[in-house]
């Protein structure tokens, strides 16, 4: 049983995660998972929604109970973007009401400017509540916050679901951005397998409780992605 | 109004109106009626036992406040069907347990002299609550937002959650000598709604609600003397009468 993700010493993988089982009472959600993850990787998990890609990243974080391997390296500090927020709209709690809890000491407000400058968001914009926020922009202040912990891997959980063509556009460059000025190895859940195929080193594709991990071109094949999802799957290929 | 009397009924407001704000953010404003009914079993006992009113409504409102996290953390139902469901009843065993002029001081609040013990606690605990909530102010920021982000930064979210609700407890302690039992509980809510609707952001909203609750506790407690009626009817009714005027004042 792991409760607290341990720690391994491999050079260069920062996260192993071998024959991870999850379960809520009797129902099982995940099992027997194994994949591993080296520095500067992006690895795209897909998978059909039910298939546990959330519930993966609440593991990875800690945040919930699983048995089997779960082994961050030493001293990693990850940043988490969790999925779409249903916040009250009314709330009176600005960009910096939220940014703030994570900035403390003396180059607090330095820290800050830096991580809503990194993500293209303006002071004035932290200064409107964030229910006023759209999406996108909503989004990139979740990753400011990450940002302000000076994070090593970044979780991403569908951070462009919802999020218009031109929003979802300036996320993904954002994070492509901040992954190559940071060396940010980022684990990224997607239902757009057109931008998996571009940016993605590798994929980790959950269907039925089970995990196939690879290199895009050896998962986003037509035959696996029918038997995942169940239907033909097309997806537009960016040629560079 | 004597110099005591004003003191601890402001200390006990702006307890109040702090530690509203984080439960009208959590949308837990009618837990936060409920649960001040919980003190009424405990005042029952308490008179029972022939000992302060005040330890008997305390000693249950911090067990209420462990029992309602621990379903939580365990049944994973929502707060307020929790809080709803279980101490709605805590009204009906405690009214079954006091009578008469007792049940009446509990429910509205009584006049009368403030004793040297309850001046210690009111002022103690009106500065915990105070603490505790502008230095957890952004903790509490974090895990309402998302509990999951809290987790990745290192707060840990069901210790926070049981201080703020024991700290919630403890505010419905706090104002049962002024307002009783069933209206202590709109003095932590009215006031941080009605901030809410003004406010941009969350510095305004405790400063607008602490101000808010001081000055209806102090108007309506000069009203009170003056009508000679119980305090508590008249503070609630001034507050919820600025509510409803920012409310109007909103929509325009």
């Amino acid at each position: 049983m792991t409760e607290n993700p341990e720690t391994v010493s491999t050079e260069d993988v920062i996260l192993d995660v071998n024959r991870l089982t999850i379960r809520f009472g009797p129902v099982i959600i995940l099992k027997d998972v194994s994949f591993r993850v080296c520095r500067g990787e992006s690895v795209a998990v897909i998978g059909p929604n039910g298939s546990g890609k959330t519930v993966l990243f609440r593991a990875l974080i800690g945040a919930i109970p699983s048995e089997g391997t779960l082994k961050w390296a030493p001293g990693i500090r990850f940043g988490y973007v969790p999925q779409k927020i249903d916040l009250a709209r009314d709330l009176p709690i600005t960009g910096f009401d939220f940014l703030r809890a994570r900035a403390a000491g003396q180059s607090a407000d330095a820290a800050l400017t830096h991580a809503i400058a990194a993500v293209g968001l303006t002071e004035a914009l932290c200064r409107q509540p964030v229910g006023s926020l759209s999406g996108g922009q909503f989004q990139r202040l979740l990753i400011a916050f990450a940002l302000m912990g000076d994070p090593d891997v970044l979780l991403l959980d569908e951070p462009t679901a919802g999020v218009d063509e031109p929003g979802q556009e300036r996320l993904n460059e954002i994070i492509e951005r901040l992954q190559a000025e940071r060396r940010l190895t980022v684990l990224l859940i997607s239902h757009d397998l057109s931008v998996v195929h571009q940016h993605a080193t590798h994929v980790l594709c959950l269907s039925g409780g089970t995990a196939h991990f690879g290199e895009p071109r050896t998962i986003l094949t037509p035959d696996l992605l029918h038997e995942v999802y169940g239907t033909p799957v097309a997806f537009h290929v960016h040629e560079h | 109004m004597s110099i005591e009397a004003l003191a601890l009924s402001s200390t006990m407001a702006l307890a109040a109106g702090l530690i509203g704000c984080f439960a009208v953010m959590r949308r837990m404003a009618l837990a936060g009626d409920a649960l001040s009914h919980v003190a009424l079993p405990g005042i029952g006992v308490a008179l029972a036992l022939h000992i302060h009113p005040l330890f008997g409504a305390v000693a249950m409102l911090l067990f209420a406040g462990l029992l309602i996290w621990a379903i939580e953390d365990r049944s994973h139902l929502a707060l307020e069907t929790i809080i709803g469901v279980v101490f709605s009843g805590a009204l009906a065993i405690g009214s079954l347990m006091t009578t008469g002029e007792d049940l009446l001081e509990a429910l509205f609040g009584g006049a009368g002299m403030v004793s040297l013990p309850e001046i210690v606690f009111g002022v103690l605990t009106a500065a915990a609550v105070t603490i505790f909530v502008l230095w957890q102010r952004h903790a509490l920021i974090v895990t309402l937002v998302s509990p999951d982000i809290a987790r990745t930064i290192g707060i840990d979210v069901k210790r926070l959650n049981l201080v703020y609700l024991e700290m919630f407890a403890l505010t419905v302690a706090l104002g049962l000598r002024y307002l009783g039992v069933l209206l202590m509980g709109s003095l932590i809510i009215i006031p941080a709604a009605t901030a809410k609707r003004v406010s941009r952001n969350l510095t305004q909203m405790l400063a607008i609600a602490a101000g808010l609750a001081i000055l209806v506790t102090i108007v309506g407690t000069l009203a009170a003397a003056h009508f000679q009626r119980p305090t508590g009817p008249f503070i609630v009714t001034i507050a919820a009468v600025v509510f409803f005027l920012s409310a109007l004042w909103g929509e325009s």
